[in-house]
């Protein structure tokens, strides 16, 4: 028998319900279109405005194509200002911290998850917990620690605060990538007679790449993104990194909107770019690092 | 095999880096604001021990309140509208083509550093030449508000930005709990003569709830320590209207230079939103979680 058969007579369609449906469903796709909409037309204007002088802001309709590109509002904001040492400290100072928390969270969780050892979970609930701590109860003493260890406007306390505050986030979506593993894994690497070490690194840690990228993506955002220990630990234009430059930078240049919407443009392209060819794994680190609490 | 595997020394070796990483940057800083909070200190010069001072004067500090308040009420629409985002999250799941283009698109403002996005809005709001009040006066209404600087708006004004840049997140974590629900119950109520909105109501509803609860626990802690939208775009301003607990620390700490006090509000902080956890997870506990199969 088919399911079509089981349907009660009233779940039968009528031509009627059936258009009714199809109405029903394009008033989804509307809402869903306007939801989308919302989100992208303030990115969309802002990349306009970046192509603009003021002339052309204060004079066209908001969201109109420039008349002519203005590219060299880019050009102008790259080389004036700092926004080009900006750019690389971000770069080398994202890419340093992120590899950092892997390589670590990789460590303790492989020892959490796959080693015998009392207190294992004890030392799992304390990373577990520690995503529970506002950044800002812990801003005041992180500051004078670093004061006294000569490490404020040193590169150094980004990258430790980094590392630590993104560990958790980063064990937990490594968590059930390494309790999946099989455990023949080990059993068969100590067989032929693998140490710890070569077992983690010649063995394991290859098998967990795709967690890596996951984790290495989300930990890239959130790095190119942090504000907060920048804007507190680091003081001198040489050691700032993107958002406490971009901040800076349009202090000083508040009147004209093609330099501002450029300076903002080189700040999230990064990650838009990083957004078009890695969504599906973006997508995928978000969704899992956010719902096992 | 468990010989090698629970090797004490390599266990070690594995975990303790991340582990004091978070110890010295994560939990010793909390036991030193909460300490800090007992001393009178401007940051450089010597501690003098006061006692509960700072924490009694918290008590009755008005201006501490009226943040405290702004916190909870952001925190207040950011839970209420977690039911849009369920809504638009509900309507993904069902059968549209193009869900998984949608969910992307509704997550690209929240992968964008709080700074652009501040700096963007500003822009957005901006009396005369932003897309707000132009849309505005081409709709006929004259004289539009300067959002940022109207005191009774300004919070409000505010609230827009920090919803929109988070809203694609929500959507994703329940689009993701949605899926997650096997589609054979969805096909058995439908046989069963279960329409839409039954399903909905009464199957999918109940089955994303554990997900509900961590988001609106994750939605309210977030929303209490909230602080990057709010000190660029106005700094708390104009005159307090806008100032919620996190940038009152901040303001107390690194402007006032008073981190004894600051550093009571910084635990105070913390305090809150472990208590609000605590409260959420008490008023949405069921005895009963409901299994798939």
């Amino acid at each position: 028998m088919t399911s079509e058969a089981l349907l009660p007579p009233a779940r039968q369609m009528s031509p009627k319900s059936k258009a009714g449906k199809k109405i029903g469903y394009g008033v989804l796709y509307i809402v869903l279109t306007v939801v989308a909409a919302l989100q992208l037309l303030p990115l969309v204007w802002l990349f306009f405005f970046s192509l603009k002088n003021n002339q052309e802001v204060f004079n066209l309709p908001p969201l109109s194509l420039p008349t002519h590109f203005r590219w060299e509002n880019y050009e102008k904001v790259w080389s004036a200002g700092n926004i080009s040492v900006y750019f690389l400290n971000s770069v080398w100072i994202t890419i340093a911290a992120s590899a950092l928390t892997i390589m670590l969270g990789s460590l303790a969780t492989f020892a959490m998850t796959r080693m015998k050892w009392k207190g294992s979970s004890l030392v799992l609930g304390l990373f577990m917990v520690a995503m529970m701590i506002p950044v800002h109860s812990t801003l005041i003493p992180l500051f004078s620690m670093f004061n006294k260890a000569g490490l404020t406007d040193n590169p150094l306390s980004l990258i430790l605060s980094y590392v630590a505050f993104n560990m958790p986030i980063t064990i937990m979506i490594m968590l059930g990538f390494y309790y999946a593993l099989p455990r023949e894994v080990e059993e068969a690497g100590v067989m032929d007679g693998c140490s710890v070490n070569r077992l983690f690194f010649r063995i394991v840690l290859p098998m967990t790449s795709s967690v890596i990228a996951t984790t290495g993506i989300i930990n890239m955002i959130y790095n190119w993104n942090e504000f907060i220990f920048v804007n507190t630990f680091i003081s001198s234009d040489s050691y700032k990194t993107l958002t406490v430059g971009v901040q800076n930078f349009i202090g000083q240049y508040t009147t004209d909107w093609g330099s501002i919407g450029a300076t903002l443009m080189i700040s999230i392209l990064p990650i838009l770019v990083m957004f078009l060819f890695l969504s599906d794994r973006i997508v995928e680190g978000i969704a899992a690092g956010s719902v096992k609490g | 095999m468990d010989k090698v595997m629970s090797n004490k020394k390599m266990i070690a070796l594995y975990v303790l880096p991340a582990l004091l990483l978070i110890m010295a940057i994560v939990y010793i800083p909390i036991v030193l604001t909460a300490y800090y909070g007992l001393n009178q200190w401007n940051g450089i010069g010597k501690m003098k021990f006061i006692g509960l001072d700072n924490y009694s004067a918290l008590l009755t500090d008005g201006t501490f309140w009226k943040s405290a308040w702004h916190s909870l009420l952001l925190a207040v629409f950011s839970c209420l509208s977690l039911l849009i985002y369920l809504a638009i999250a509900m309507v993904l799941s069902a059968r549209i083509k193009g869900a998984n283009l949608f969910r992307k698109i509704y997550l690209i403002p929240m992968l964008l550093s709080s700074v652009a996005i501040a700096q963007l809005w500003l822009r957005i709001y901006h009396p005369s030449n932003g897309i707000v009040n132009s849309v505005l006066e081409s709709l006929g209404f004259a004289n539009p508000p300067a959002w940022l600087s109207e005191p009774k708006l300004v919070l409000f004004a505010l609230f827009v930005p920090i919803l929109w840049q988070y809203a694609g997140f929500y959507i994703l974590i329940y689009y993701a709990a949605l899926k997650n629900i096997p589609s054979s119950l969805e096909e058995a109520a439908k046989i069963d003569g279960a329409n839409s909105w039954q399903i909905a109501w009464r199957i999918k509803l109940p089955l994303a709830m554990e997900v509900i609860k961590v988001t609106i626990v994750l939605a309210a802690v977030g929303s209490l320590k909230y602080f990057d939208l709010i000190y660029v775009m106005t700094d708390g301003g104009p005159n307090g209207s806008s100032e919620v607990m996190a940038s009152y620390m901040y303001h107390t700490a690194f402007r006032a230079y008073d981190f004894g006090y600051g550093s009571a509000i910084g635990f105070f902080l913390l305090v809150i939103c472990l208590v609000v956890t605590w409260i959420i997870r008490k008023l949405t506990a069921t005895k009963d979680t409901i299994q798939y199969s």
